[in-house]
């Protein structure tokens, strides 16, 4: 890990760096100042007597130390998370502990130090948990090094607690603050001597620690993305060509000449139009009346009814793009005593952040920045120099925390690019561009559409003999990452249903079994979604298998249960589960229960359902409870936080998500018609949180899998009828 | 040019008369603690107090807003993030990403200062603000503290 230069000579160039930039109107410097105004340069420049003591850690005179975080804090708690790890390491106060961001250019500049910045797939902690323990680890090492030196006494005499220093023998105390400079001359250790704590011995991780990041978020004095504000600074808005795939033909922009603050309309490659303006309202508005003719292209005539057509002929093709078998279980279900089978479809679902797409670019003659809300800086960075042909080591993007990401802002930066080609205009002038709601809905990369045909066979004794699962459904590596689809194969679709363990292995042994994925893709571009495809596919096994075990005549828990001798993992977790959740307990009248589990992004997940379903089929949950075992549990509280939200967001995709399209462009603009859940409709949630600390699991998305399914297996006891197709607003129960 | 009251300061702003409410407080006025979500009144993104009315801002034009109607955002609630909603707020992390928190603490507080003492159908009329990270648990639980809070509102 901590390849670091030693020598001061070597550090002093490295600060110079880090200072020089945020001088230059950097920002960021790994100091805070997003904005280089100029009362935050000169907080940067204070930053400097702060003592660099390795790439993660920072301690300053009065003994407050500063950990570096190159993750993106989304809502996750991960920054609050990751510091609590290099805390417990550290040994410092926790009281004194605050954060900053790297940027991409400060991580390329140090080939790398802080490791993937990118934050999705619910790695943020569990892929990076090890380097940023060993930089506090390393760190502390170094602080007592350096206090042994001074005091010259052996390092192993020395104990230290909350940054406080103690050699017992000489009754001697010293703190972090007072030793730093001297520790950053220091080699760091080799790394072959760090020893990690063992988790059983954490004071600052696995411990309910509130949010680093909260205050800010009380008053309004948070900075997002939209705020951004920078001397000169215009505002853009932008329409892209309603019809995925199509081009702008003409724009009339006499009609919009001599409205207030208009700057210029400028054409975004061949399918975007923009208005740039003083305010973002004055550009928005001017481009509402702004008369674009657009050439649709091929697909304009595309419909949710099209599409469905394409799916389903996919669930009886010949090819298919991936799969896992074992047995025969195509014959195993013809000679079976009773056959089950069943056609399940999910639709696109966008990902509806609070906080719109944005990004502000400043193109200067030999360097452009970003300030970019975004899950993977180093992918942003990219497309900024990309986009503006400016050498990267010439970029830099100022992250700022994102108002919500669930997948959007990842990998595809296209609002980078746009913002980057609008700026290309104005050299030297910061243009901040913010998509309306409607240009969010309507550009997404959606949740990918599927539908899923099941079959099973059960014996005379109700056990299942075999299973055949075919998805049909659109591919998000087809569009995305074409080199994740190996021979024609493409198994990040069947995530959830794999063989291999580790990841998203799928909990049932079934003596005969064949899971295929067929690729059906359509022109409405896809991407990941918090807790893709785990979602989809969790709603397809687990409420299959609720058929399939009610053909059978036994209870849903005892039918899993059965299957899941060689899965101790996934048993222990619906075992939590239907325990806390009260499974085989009386209930109220009215009030059903549902199951499921589930595992993904390397954490496993279960959940009970309590639903009532009205006589007008109007669906009530009441309660939900769900069990995780992500491996280690660095902070409980924010773990829970985030099953909670969990709920919600599965719960929302289970009642009204829903993307239609229509004339090849998307039906659902905006919160009227693409409704969320609201506070009213919230269930009691319960987190069980099952750490077995032999692993490191994810924790944002892996427990949203179970929510929908665990609901319609609650429904389907209610009501007596499977329910096969999502959302719920499109099914009549009753 | 319109005449706004907000946060107790008189302000003059240079304006269209139809331009939203929110984009003034945001972009002339520079008070960004108040967000765009939907633009249609939807999300509760942008909510402020008029009158100590909780009002969708994205949603009145500038035009129909006068110099005698008392506007606060989220910068004027309280200093030093001391309302009753905020301390609860703070107690127990409720904001993820944050981004919907400052309507929420404005539906929150304007709910308190009409119903001191609400029951959980009170909060579920009141708290309609979307919230896509789903904090609506603890919402629901601050606002019994904030409710509960003795040093008051």
């Amino acid at each position: 890990m901590n390849n670091i230069v030693c020598g001061s000579a070597a550090r002093l160039s490295r600060r110079t760096f880090v200072v020089g930039s945020a001088v230059a109107g950097g920002g960021l410097a790994l100091g805070f100042p997003l904005f280089p105004l100029p009362r935050e340069i000169g907080a940067a420049r204070a930053q400097a007597a702060a003592t660099e003591v390795n790439a993660w850690v920072v301690v300053k005179p009065d003994d407050s130390c500063v950990i570096r975080i190159a993750r993106s804090e989304m809502g996750q708690g991960t920054i609050t998370g990751l510091a609590q790890l290099v805390a417990e390491e550290l040994e410092c106060d926790w009281s004194k502990v605050s954060t900053e961001q790297v940027t991409p250019g400060q991580n390329l500049a140090r080939k790398r130090i802080w490791g993937e910045m990118g934050t999705g797939g619910s790695r943020g902690i569990r892929t990076s948990q090890d380097y940023v323990r060993r930089g506090g680890a390393a760190a502390r090492m170094m602080l007592l090094q350096a206090a042994a030196d001074a005091w010259q006494v052996p390092v192993g005499e020395l104990s230290v607690a909350n940054g406080i220093i103690t050699h017992a023998g000489t009754q001697r105390t010293t703190s972090y603050g007072k030793v730093a400079t001297a520790a950053a001359k220091l080699a760091p250790p080799d790394a072959k001597t760090i020893v990690l704590k063992d988790p059983k011995n954490w004071k600052i991780a696995g411990k309910p620690m509130k949010r680093l990041d909260t205050a800010d978020k009380l008053d309004g004095s948070k900075v997002y993305g939209v705020d951004v504000k920078l001397p000169g600074m215009l505002c853009a808005a932008i329409k892209d060509c309603p019809v995925f795939g199509g081009k702008v033909q003409s724009y009339d922009e006499a009609k919009i000449a001599g409205r207030p603050g208009v700057r210029k309309v400028v054409k975004v490659k061949d399918s975007a139009v923009a208005v740039v303006a003083d305010t973002w309202w004055r550009a928005k508005a001017a481009l509402d009346a702004l008369p674009i003719v657009w050439d649709e292209g091929p697909n304009a005539s595309v419909s949710s009814a099209s599409i469905a057509e394409k799916l389903q002929e996919g669930l009886t093709a010949e090819v298919t793009n991936g799969d896992r078998r074992n047995g025969d279980a195509v014959k195993a279900i013809e000679g079976a005593a009773k056959k089950i089978e069943a056609v399940y479809g999910t639709p696109f679902l966008a990902h509806a952040t609070m906080e719109p797409m944005n990004a502000t670019v400043r193109l200067s003659a030999d360097k452009a920045e970003a300030w970019v809300p975004s899950q993977n800086v180093e992918a942003s960075l990219a497309a900024l120099s990309e986009a503006s042909g400016v050498p990267i080591a010439n970029c830099d993007v100022y992250r700022i925390d994102l108002g919500g990401g669930f997948g959007r802002r990842g990998g595809t930066q296209d609002f980078v690019h746009q913002a980057v080609e609008i700026a290309k205009g104005f050299p030297g002038t910061p243009i901040k561009l913010i998509w309306s709601r409607e240009e969010d809905q309507a550009h997404d990369f959606y949740r990918p559409i599927s539908q899923c045909k099941l079959s099973a066979g059960l014996d005379d004794a109700g056990n299942l003999v075999g299973l055949h699962v075919r998805v049909s459904g659109q591919s998000i590596n087809a569009g995305l990452n074409p080199a994740g689809i190996v021979g024609g194969k493409d198994m990040r679709q069947l995530q959830g249903y794999y063989e291999e363990p580790g990841d998203a292995q799928l909990g049932y042994s079934v003596p005969n079994l064949l899971i295929e994925y067929v690729m059906r893709n359509t022109h409405v571009p896809v991407g990941p979604w918090r807790g893709v495809n785990t979602n989809q596919n969790g709603v397809y096994m687990e409420c299959f298998i609720e058929e399939v075990a009610r053909q059978a005549g036994k209870d849903p828990l005892e039918f899993r249960r059965a299957l899941m001798g060689k899965y101790p993992k996934h048993l222990a977790v619906l075992n939590a589960a239907a325990e806390k959740g009260d499974w085989g307990k009386p209930l109220p009248p009215g009030i059903h229960r549902g199951i499921a589990q589930f595992m993904g992004y390397g954490s496993y997940s279960a959940a009970v359902a309590e639903v009532s379903v009205s006589d007008r089929g109007k669906v009530r949950v009441h309660r939900m409870v769900l069990a995780l075992d992500c491996g280690h549990a660095v902070n409980p509280d924010q773990i829970a936080a985030q099953v909670e939200g969990s709920v919600a967001l599965g719960l929302t995709a289970t009642f009204y998500g829903d993307c239609r399209v229509k004339d090849g462009r998307m039906v659902d603009l905006n919160f009227d018609s693409y409704a969320i859940m609201r506070l009213a409709e919230m269930p009691k949630v319960e987190t069980v949180i099952v750490p077995t600390y032999d692993f490191w699991g994810g924790v944002g998305e892996p427990t949203i899998c179970v929510v929908a399914p665990a609901v319609l297996n609650a429904i389907y006891a209610a009501t007596g009828k499977p329910v096969r197709s999502l959302p719920l607003k499109n099914v009549r129960l009753v | 040019m319109a005449k706004l009251n907000i946060n107790g300061t008189l302000r003059d702003v240079d304006v269209e008369p139809e331009t939203p409410l929110l984009w003034v407080i945001r972009e002339q006025v520079g008070l960004t603690g108040t967000k765009y979500g939907c633009g249609i009144a939807q999300c509760g993104a942008c909510s402020v107090h008029i009158n100590d009315e909780v009002q969708r801002s994205c949603s009145i034009r500038v035009g129909d807003v006068s110099a005698n109607d008392r506007i606060v955002t989220i910068e004027g609630l309280s200093t030093g993030r001391s309302h009753p909603v905020q301390k609860a707020w703070a107690a127990i992390d409720v904001p993820q990403c944050g981004y919907c928190q400052s309507g929420q603490i404005m539906a929150a507080a304007a709910l308190l200062k009409r119903t001191p003492k609400p029951t959980d159908q009170d909060i579920d009329e009141a708290m309609t603000n979307i919230c896509r990270c789903g904090t609506y648990q603890r919402i629901r639980t601050a606002v019994h503290m904030a409710a509960n809070d003795t040093s008051k509102i």
